[in-house]
């Protein structure tokens, strides 16, 4: 990426001529349009507008709306536990209510919240339009994942009001617990869940595969794939990964359906439940936890690498300046992706497996530390003599670069095996993997919300609003979790109702139970500010200039803003460069959006991307 | 301002709050103090990154904030810095994984002097198990698990008669002496954990797995299920009492073997199968 403008003239004959436009000299060409334009579907009632919609950007927020939905009872939930926590003595949940609470809230707030709003949600919306593609590639089947997907959403809400209530299992399921008389929910609320699970899989299968062939297939002319933005590698690098770790989660799910309804033996041994001997013989409990982690540890993965790809974009943005080391952010993106396929069993350090696993697994895991590193150098590189604008974006992006890097650490501590004995299964384990894949993320979501909310609505949400939330949930969130880490070294084991008066457990550590749990009320109950500026800024809101944080990528370059049905109006764009062409010396502006030509730029001194 | 302010604050008052808060591990009553060491060097080495980039962060939003008449530096790449990064972070990731590898080699290596205990797991309980004078455990099956034979000793093995039967939440061990639990459970998984030890194990119906320490403090410590295991899982406590010789020996003389359990019983026909194998 030396050469310089000038360069770029004599590399011209690296293009294939551009046939259509003859006017146009020859420095502006871009390769040829390899597929016809697409056709789409155009809907021609209410229902087939909004409700059973083929557009991507509709089924965006479809599943935004859906996934924020089902994350707000999860963020219920964990009030509930967090109040039975700090104050025990008040006896107003039962020890398998909490269970099942603290099931739900997990399972809510990885899958159909973090996956589904990543993945579905920014998907969707912004797939097509920065890739420069009029839909995905198959418009009919994205609307049948987005039903899918709340079908799943349906059956699990649905296994609150079955007999024995939903599972409390744990998120992990792990059998033969899961399945066994002594866990709430053991016959019907199971089930539910996967049931729930399997519908998730398929519908996201649906989508998945639409995404991947949107990214490899419907590129603008001229959109190399080093060209993309990092938000379109990151959901698309997430989205291969789904495709290989999915079907993991699915297997599992069918054999234990089977275990627990047809008396099969896949994870269930000869064993007594509450003094009954059960008919089960020869099955593997730990297999299960196999299959769970090669789909759970690249899940972690496919919610974090579409915040790594969005919080870059955002931090150039607002930083005016170009993303530092795009090339290696690329590399780290894709290879994080392919070593999380290697790392899964550090979750199962002591979980019986032959310890000898744990220096493989140690040493994979350690290696994933060092391109997570590299990601977080060139963030802070790309705000090293940038032109900071401490818009709410930028400051999300900050929040996240703060608590992605406190969970990153401590991550550190977990992945190497010897220390990872005494710390899991306690608040230690806890406190990391909220604030790594929990926080980090949301901070990320709340500023790409604040980022691209114009792009949905014409409208800017209200800034003053928006800063009271930023401050309130980012400094709330880190005194939640910054000491919870404390009381895991402590020794307090995670999952427990109750902790009684263990004699090692100092007063002053159930006091600070009581002080993370009012931080989480008060978390919790700003999310309202913010509910309230979403809904209401779409028809309050000031109205927004076209390309009001004058980014580059293609997004916002749509001839109407927000972009209508079919996104480009008659004419596809043309690519000419990177979108991360901010503050090149001898340019007038501090941005050159991808679309513009070099002919319009002469004098300003591009590297040639 | 306030940001850069802000993020300098949280990097100054997480140092100190990990100094002064009042939040630590208890003191350890096992050889397995290395364990603390690796956390410790991990909290040196992670806390120095930590403080350095949010220090970094902090001074480019406090320097760089934009204006108008400013634009930012135009620089795509510097491959020299960044493969010195890498470097950088390589050696600081081995300076971590090496030690770690080390004292995982230790606990996973059960010394042969070990003195082998089975700790028998139940939804929602813990029991006990000692290998009598023989120092064999008798070998069990789960279908052998009854009223009369709680622990589901097979009765043909002549190894498990003289096997001493703690049927209570709570086991001696001898100090200085190394021992290793074998983990066993007849239902679901469950961990057994003693926050003063450090070490930790599931343990899984069908396996026995197992983990050894050397107790190095007489003391009375709580023994927590660490794997969740139900609704009654918060409540699966126990303890082990770390002993003197002398402590140790009258505790241990208090236990009664599996064939004193079964005579105590009544139960003259399993008395008489394991004599005859005898």
């Amino acid at each position: 990426m030396s050469d310089e403008y000038e360069h770029k003239l004599e590399a011209k004959s690296d293009y294939t001529g551009d046939a259509s436009s003859v006017s146009t000299p020859d420095i502006d060409a871009v390769p040829d349009a390899e597929l016809p334009d697409q056709e789409l579907y155009h809907s021609h009632s209410w229902w087939t507008t909004y409700v059973f919609s083929q557009d991507a950007k509709y089924i965006g927020i479809q599943y935004a709306l859906t996934a924020i939905g089902t994350g707000l009872l999860g963020l219920v939930l964990s009030w509930l536990m967090r109040i039975q926590l700090a104050w025990p003595g008040l006896g107003w949940l039962e020890p398998s209510s909490y269970y099942q609470f603290v099931t739900m809230h997990g399972m809510i707030m990885v899958v159909y919240l973090l996956t589904a709003l990543f993945l579905g949600g920014f998907g969707n919306l912004l797939i097509p339009l920065m890739c420069g593609a009029r839909d995905m590639a198959f418009p009919y089947v994205n609307m049948l994942s987005y039903w899918a997907f709340v079908v799943a959403v349906v059956v699990l809400l649905a296994s609150f009001f079955v007999p024995g209530g939903p599972t409390g299992a744990g998120w992990t399921l792990y059998p033969p617990q899961a399945i066994t008389a002594g866990t709430p929910g053991y016959n019907g609320g199971i089930i539910l869940m996967l049931i729930s699970l399997i519908l998730f899989v398929a519908g996201f299968t649906m989508g998945g595969l639409n995404y991947i062939i949107t990214v490899l297939q419907l590129r603008a002319r001229g959109m190399t794939l080093m060209r993309m933005p990092l938000t379109i590698w990151g959901i698309f690098t997430a989205t291969v990964l789904a495709m290989f770790a999915f079907p993991a989660l699915l297997v599992g799910c069918l054999m234990m359906t089977l275990d627990s309804l047809l008396g099969t033996s896949f994870f269930m041994p000869a064993m007594v439940s509450l003094g009954e001997t059960l008919t089960h013989e020869g099955g593997s409990p730990i297999l299960f936890q196999h299959l769970f982690w090669f789909f759970g540890h690249p899940e972690v993965y496919i919610v974090a690498l579409p915040a790594f790809g969005i919080v870059s974009d955002l931090l150039s943005v607002h930083s005016r300046k170009t993303i530092f080391g795009y090339r290696m952010m690329v590399w780290a993106i894709v290879g994080i992706g392919a070593l999380s396929f290697f790392v899964w069993a550090h979750h199962m350090y002591v979980s019986g497996m032959n310890p000898w696993f744990g220096f493989f697994f140690a040493t994979t895991t350690l290696i994933i530390a060092v391109p997570t590193a590299i990601k977080v150098y060139n963030w802070i590189l790309t705000l090293w003599r940038g032109n900071i604008v401490l818009s709410l974006p930028m400051l999300f992006s900050l929040g996240f670069i703060v608590t992605f890097l406190n969970g990153g650490l401590t991550g550190l501590f977990l992945g190497n095996v010897t220390v990872d004995v005494p710390l899991s299964d306690t608040y230690f384990v806890v406190a990391h993997f909220h604030m790594v894949m929990g926080i980090a993320p949301i901070l990320v979501v709340f500023g790409a919300i604040y980022h691209w909310y114009p792009l949905v609505t014409g409208r800017m949400m209200n800034e003053t609003l928006g800063k009271v939330h930023f401050w309130i949930t980012f400094l709330g969130s880190y005194a939640i979790y910054f000491p919870m880490h404390y009381q895991g070294f402590v020794g307090v084991p995670r999952r427990y109702f109750e902790i009684y008066d263990s004699p090692y457990v100092d007063v002053s550590t159930l006091l600070l139970n009581k002080f993370i749990t009012i931080a989480v009320l008060i978390v919790g109950a700003a999310q309202l500010l913010f509910l309230y500026n979403l809904f209401a800024s779409a028809r309050l809101g000031k109205k927004a200039e076209k390309n009001p944080w004058k980014a580059n990528s293609l997004e916002w370059q749509t001839p109407q803003m927000p972009p209508e049905h079919g996104n480009w109006g008659k004419e596809l764009p043309k690519v000419y460069r990177w979108p991360y062409d901010f503050s090149v010396p001898g340019a007038k502006e501090d941005y050159i959006p991808q679309t513009q030509p070099p002919s319009e730029i002469i004098g300003a001194k591009v590297e040639k991307t | 301002m306030i940001v850069a302010l802000s993020i300098f604050l949280i990097t100054v008052g997480s140092i100190a709050f990990h100094f002064w808060s009042p939040w630590w591990w208890t003191e350890v009553a096992s050889n397995w103090g290395n364990m603390d060491d690796t956390i410790l060097l991990t909290f040196w080495i992670t806390g120095a990154v930590f403080v350095a980039i949010l220090f970094f962060v902090s001074y480019c939003v406090w320097k760089y904030s934009y204006r108008k008449d400013r634009r930012a530096e135009y620089k795509p790449e510097d491959k020299k810095l960044e493969s010195r990064l890498t470097w950088a972070t390589a050696i600081g990731v081995a300076a971590l994984l090496a030690p770690g590898l080390v004292v995982w080699n230790q606990y996973v290596s059960v010394p042969e002097n070990a003195y082998k205990v089975e700790v028998f797991a139940y939804q929602w309980g813990w029991k006990y198990r000692l290998p009598g004078e023989d120092n064999i455990l008798g070998k069990t099956d789960i279908k052998y698990i009854n009223d009369e034979n709680p622990f589901g000793l097979i009765l043909e093995d002549p190894n498990g008669k003289d096997d001493l039967l703690v049927d209570a939440q709570e086991l001696h061990v001898l100090k200085d002496r190394p021992v290793k639990f074998e983990l066993r459970t007849i239902d679901v998984l469950h961990n057994f954990y003693v926050p003063q030890f450090r070490g930790k194990m599931d343990m899984v119906p069908g396996i026995v797995t197992y983990y050894w320490l050397t107790p190095t403090r007489v003391g009375d410590f709580e023994v927590l299920c660490a794997e969740y295991c139900g609704t009654g899982h918060y409540a699966m406590r126990g303890r082990v009492v770390v002993d003197e010789e002398k402590e140790y020996k009258k505790w241990e003389a208090k236990q009664i073997t599996f064939e004193k359990m079964l005579a105590k019983n009544g139960k003259n026909d399993n008395l008489q199968l394991v004599k005859k194998d005898k």
